[in-house]
């Protein structure tokens, strides 16, 4: 046996010196000295690994692996000779597990550098590595444990400083050499790995809170881990387990029966993962004794199991003795003074329940098996979580069955890592030998065992994963009515939509206006008509719910609404609960930040299917192509509006022929909310070119035929493009939504009861000027690669042939622009105007705020509103035009 | 102006380089510039002999310059907390 003073000689750790400690609870000088040495050599050999790449790494780990297999059984040896635990053959093996199966999962894994790409989701994954780690190795899988975290360090670039358990200090250090030894030779850094000599509590506390140490990683018993968590580093502390098993009256008994015994009897039961109390069905309970009696396990009886119990697990912790850990069957019988069979491989004892009066229930690292005869699943399953949480909670648990409900059950109610079905437990959750799961000698217990991960810990654990994200560019879209018709006498196309039955939606004034009729004449003869007439407002729940009355009682295969954005709206909300009886309008109006993440779905089961046509007989809402619908809740005084591509209606028609009838008033009205809904998606922080046409061509309508169709109602070509200018301007904001403007007209327009285009109008010219100067902070937006309201108006400016030199100059001229269509409209110039005074102005203001700040239309806007922005914008209203300027909203930034 | 000496530090003779440097710190006026811009990686040995440098360095006043360090090397030394000790130039 080498002696630790000799091969000590081969790794280049610091000797230590003096007599190690000056007390019992501090370090002398010269221990700490020689720590740091360690800590130092570690630092040092890590810092230099970081310039190693990828095939460095691999040149190193192959020869590695090698080594650690040619001398597995070398090791094992003195493992065995060393520690007195286990089976030599096992160790054998475990080492090379260690080795084999973990290369053969590690070797084509990436560790360096650029580790995984998603090019789809624009990341990559880059990785760290930690540094210095600090290891706690364990004493009964002492060799195969060092073996297997060298391979990883290596693999991931760190450095580790071993520190084995007491018990198992010199077949620990000589597999570290081998490892070393290998791994220096082929390039890897001097001083990658060092071991601790014999060491205490205060070292092992030292270096645990160590400022160079990155990470501990404890493999070891409860007070390892423990320590290692109570260090304040971040630590991977992997602890004991108490593997229950279920053995299932439907599963392949002989299978279960020999995976049990070569489980249990694997390195003399070392293993924390293997099987600990074996709960068997009533049925079969008789018959699978007898199978592992034929196999070579001695059943006890009921005094044996209680002698068992009594000397095996100490009474006084109720833990597992030490000296029985790793024995053989034979061994702990004799050390009993029980009477078995020269050959005996397992013992096994019936226990009648778990927890403290049932000793045999615990974690028995050596070959006694408790049994439980279960009376039902329910009872065995019960008997299972009863183990799984007396001190194997996050570990591992087996069931053995062919009954797919059983193992899905069973999988759900254990607290286990590794839940290892129809083989074997310590050898299963391994990894990689009866499973695929990851070759491991690690096995993380989650949080119910204390530990911060409950894989079977590998690579990614020895790694800082470094995520590089790209800017994904935000998916966009231009969402539609499949069809729409527009120009004089559009309404021709209702022809081709054969229906049964349609019900006609409107309100009273339009079918005075004959506009009903008109509709009626171009529904194809075999559609039988019913016209639904509603109040003239703004859509009610009432007003929905009897119009769907109408529709179940028509049996209805189509809704032509008739009117403005009211009528459309209510045809809209009346189609959704038609389909969809169970649409909840309140749940369905929940707030959201982006329309593609949000909370609630729209129905997508459909009862009844209508087709919906909207013939807009207002130039304003656009609402014939939006996917908006805005009820009105008066009970609670409030507004809802309801946003779903569902709600666009299947076809638009836009035929100026029923806007004719609209008075000057309410051509001025919508026709202003027109011109905002343009000039708000222009510079909508969603804008894209695709919306930007429509918003421009309906700006550059709104300023030519508005006044023109506000002058001369009668002016057919100035109605019929006010009319494409409403549904143009929709287009773009049913794509990108509106802005500020909106919030605070929806704000005071509900408030001072002042109809939705006027209350625009009164905001319009001062939020261009807000948006036009620099944000006082900007809203986060994907889309938007820098901000360009400004400019944007300016173009707008230059294509409208306002003039201007400077930027400044076009917007002052848009504004201006815009200020004397407003004139030439009649609007008031201010808030002021409409009769109201200031300190009901004053004392509205808070709820002004509050609820424009609610409003989602602000979100799109190129300046982040902030509500003391909001309050200066009203007040700039309440002012009026012209007075604006010199309000502090309205003031350039960096003026 | 005193004149600055700098020593070329070849890729293949890093810690020969190194130590020489040492031994030139006594006429080195003060400031000793070494130009690693030919050096691609370091290994334990270099490392540990820029440390030796840096503290004999430090015990006769001497300023060590390093030019073209690349990010890498300079990582290095950052991790081992030897940056501060060096200045760098380009
Ligand atoms: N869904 C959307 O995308 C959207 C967008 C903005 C606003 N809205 C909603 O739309 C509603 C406002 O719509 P609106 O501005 O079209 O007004 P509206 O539908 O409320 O109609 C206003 C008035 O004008 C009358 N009218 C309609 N057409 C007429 C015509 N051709 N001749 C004479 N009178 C006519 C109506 O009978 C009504 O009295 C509000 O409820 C608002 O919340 C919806
Ligand atoms: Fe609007």
């Amino acid at each position: 046996m080498t002696s630790p003073a000799s091969v000590s000689k081969q790794i280049p750790i610091p000797r230590e010196s003096g007599n190690g400690h000056t007390s019992d609870t501090t370090l002398s000088n010269e221990r700490m000295a020689y720590l740091e040495g360690l800590v130092s050599q570690a630092r040092t050999a890590a810092a230099v690994f970081t310039q190693f790449t990828q095939e460095d790494v691999d040149r190193i780990v192959k020869p590695m692996v090698l080594a650690g297999l040619e001398q597995a059984p070398h090791l094992a040896r003195l493992a065995i000779e060393e520690t007195r635990l286990g089976v030599l053959e096992d160790k054998a093996l475990k080492n090379m597990v260690a080795t084999e199966f973990v290369y053969d999962y590690i070797k084509d894994k990436r560790t360096v550098g650029v580790i995984r790409e998603f090019p789809e989701r624009g990341l990559v994954e880059m990785a760290e590595p930690i540094g210095v780690i600090f290891s706690l190795t364990p004493i009964t899988n002492p060799t195969s444990t060092v073996l297997f975290k060298c391979v990883m360090a290596i693999k991931t670039r760190n450095a580790v400083i071993f520190s084995p358990h007491p018990g198992a200090w010199r077949c620990c250090y000589e597999a570290v050499k081998i490892m070393y030894d290998a791994a220096v030779k082929h390039g890897a850094p001097e001083g990658v790995f060092t071991c601790l000599e014999s060491h205490t509590l205060l070292d092992n506390a030292y270096l645990m809170r160590h400022k160079d140490v990155g990470l501990i990683d404890a493999t070891g018993g409860p007070s390892a881990v423990k320590a290692a968590y109570s260090s304040g580093k971040p630590a991977l502390g992997v602890g004991p387990g108490n593997t229950p098993v279920y053995l299932e009256k439907t599963a392949d008994l002989d299978m279960a029966v020999v995976d049990v015994i070569t489980s249990k009897t694997f390195d003399n039961g070392t293993i924390c993962a293997s099987e600990q109390t074996l709960v068997i069905d009533d049925e079969i309970y008789e018959v699978v004794l007898r199978k592992f009696a034929d196999l070579g396990a001695h059943i006890c009886n009921e005094k044996e199991a209680e002698l068992l119990g009594r000397t095996v697990i100490d009474p006084a912790t109720g833990f597992m003795q030490p000296m029985a850990v790793g024995q053989k069957a034979t061994d702990i019988a004799r050390m009993v003074g029980l009477s078995v069979k020269p050959k005996t491989k397992l013992l096994i004892a019936p226990i009648h329940g778990v927890g403290p009066d049932h000793p045999l229930s615990v974690e028995k690292l050596f070959p006694v098996l408790a049994v439980y005869r279960a009376k039902s699943v329910a009872e065995a399953l019960k008997v299972c979580v009863d183990v799984n949480h007396a001190g194997g909670l996050g570990h591992t648990a087996v069931i053995f069955s062919r009954n797919e409900e059983i193992i899905r059950q069973f999988g759900e109610l254990m607290n286990a890592g590794r839940i290892i079905v129809n083989s074997p437990g310590s050898i299963g959750a391994l990894g990689g030998v009866y499973n695929d799961m990851v070759p491991t000698f690690s096995f993380g217990c989650g949080t119910g065992g204390g530990n911060s991960t409950m894989d079977n810990v590998s690579i990614q654990h020895y790694l800082n994963i470094k995520r590089v994200a790209r800017r994904t560019p935000a998916h966009m879209w231009l969402r539609i009515p499949k069809e729409i018709y527009f120009n004089m006498n559009a309404v021709e196309n209702l022809r081709q939509f054969p229906s049964r039955s349609t019900v006609i939606v409107t309100n009273a004034p339009l079918e005075q206006f004959g506009h009903v009729d008109i509709v009626r004449r171009y529904l194809p003869p075999e559609t039988r008509v019913h016209v639904s007439v509603i109040p003239d407002a703004e859509p009610e729940v009432k007003v929905v719910t009897e119009g769907i009355e109408a529709l179940n009682f028509y049996k209805a295969d189509q809704i032509v609404a008739l009117g403005g954005g009211s009528v459309i709206d209510a045809a809209k909300l009346m189609k959704l609960k038609y389909e969809s009886p169970d649409a909840d309008f309140d749940e369905l109006g929940a707030p959201f930040l982006d329309i593609r993440k949000r909370v609630v779905e729209f129905p997508a089961t459909k009862i009844n299917h209508l087709r919906l046509i909207a013939i807009s007989t207002t130039s304003g809402t656009g609402s014939e192509v939006t996917p908006f619908a805005v009820l009105t809740d008066k009970q609670r005084g409030r507004k809802v509006t309801l946003a779903d591509y569902s709600l666009t209606p299947d076809v638009a028609i836009v035929d100026p022929q029923f806007v004719m009838s609209m008075p000057k008033g309410l051509t001025a009205d919508t026709g202003i909310d027109c011109l905002t809904h343009a000039l708000e998606a222009y510079v909508s922080l969603y804008a894209s070119p695709y919306t930007d046409g429509n918003a421009i061509q309906a700006a550059q309508l709104a300023f030519h035929y508005l006044p023109l169709a506000y002058e001369n109602p009668r002016d057919e070509e100035a109605r019929s493009m006010m009319h494409n200018a409403a549904c143009i301007a929709a287009i773009a904001f049913a794509n990108v939504s509106v802005g500020v403007n909106h919030a605070l007209a929806h704000a005071f327009g509900a408030r001072f009861h002042v109809a939705h285009g006027r209350a625009n109008a009164l905001m319009l010219p001062h939020v261009i000027r807000y948006n036009a100067s620099v944000p006082t902070k900007f809203m986060p937006s994907p889309n938007q690669r820098t901000y360009v309201a400004d400019k944007k108006y300016a173009t707008l400016a230059d294509l409208l042939g306002l003039g201007g030199q400077t930027r400044e100059e076009k917007v002052n001229n848009l504004v201006a622009a815009v200020e004397r269509l407003l004139d030439q409209l009649k609007f008031p110039r201010s808030i002021a105007e409409l009769g109201i005074s200031k300190e009901d102005f004053e004392r509205a203001m808070p709820d002004l705020v509050k609820l424009a700040f609610d409003d989602p239309s602000g979100r799109t806007n190129p300046r982040m509103p902030l509500m003391s922005e909001m309050a200066d914008l009203l007040w700039s209203a309440y002012q009026g035009r012209g007075v604006a300027k010199s309000a502090r909203a309205a003031q350039p930034q960096n003026a | 102006m005193p004149v600055i000496a700098e020593c070329l530090v070849d890729a293949e003779r890093v810690l020969p380089a190194l130590q020489e440097a040492r031994e030139k710190l006594d006429g080195a006026g003060g400031e000793l510039v070494l130009n690693f811009s030919a050096v691609r990686r370091l290994d334990v040995s270099a490392l540990r002999a820029m440390e030796h440098l840096a503290v004999a360095a430090d015990d006769k006043a001497v300023k060590v310059g390093l030019r073209g360090v690349n990010v890498e090397i300079y990582k290095v030394l950052k991790l081992v907390k030897l940056a501060p000790r060096f200045s760098f130039l380009t």
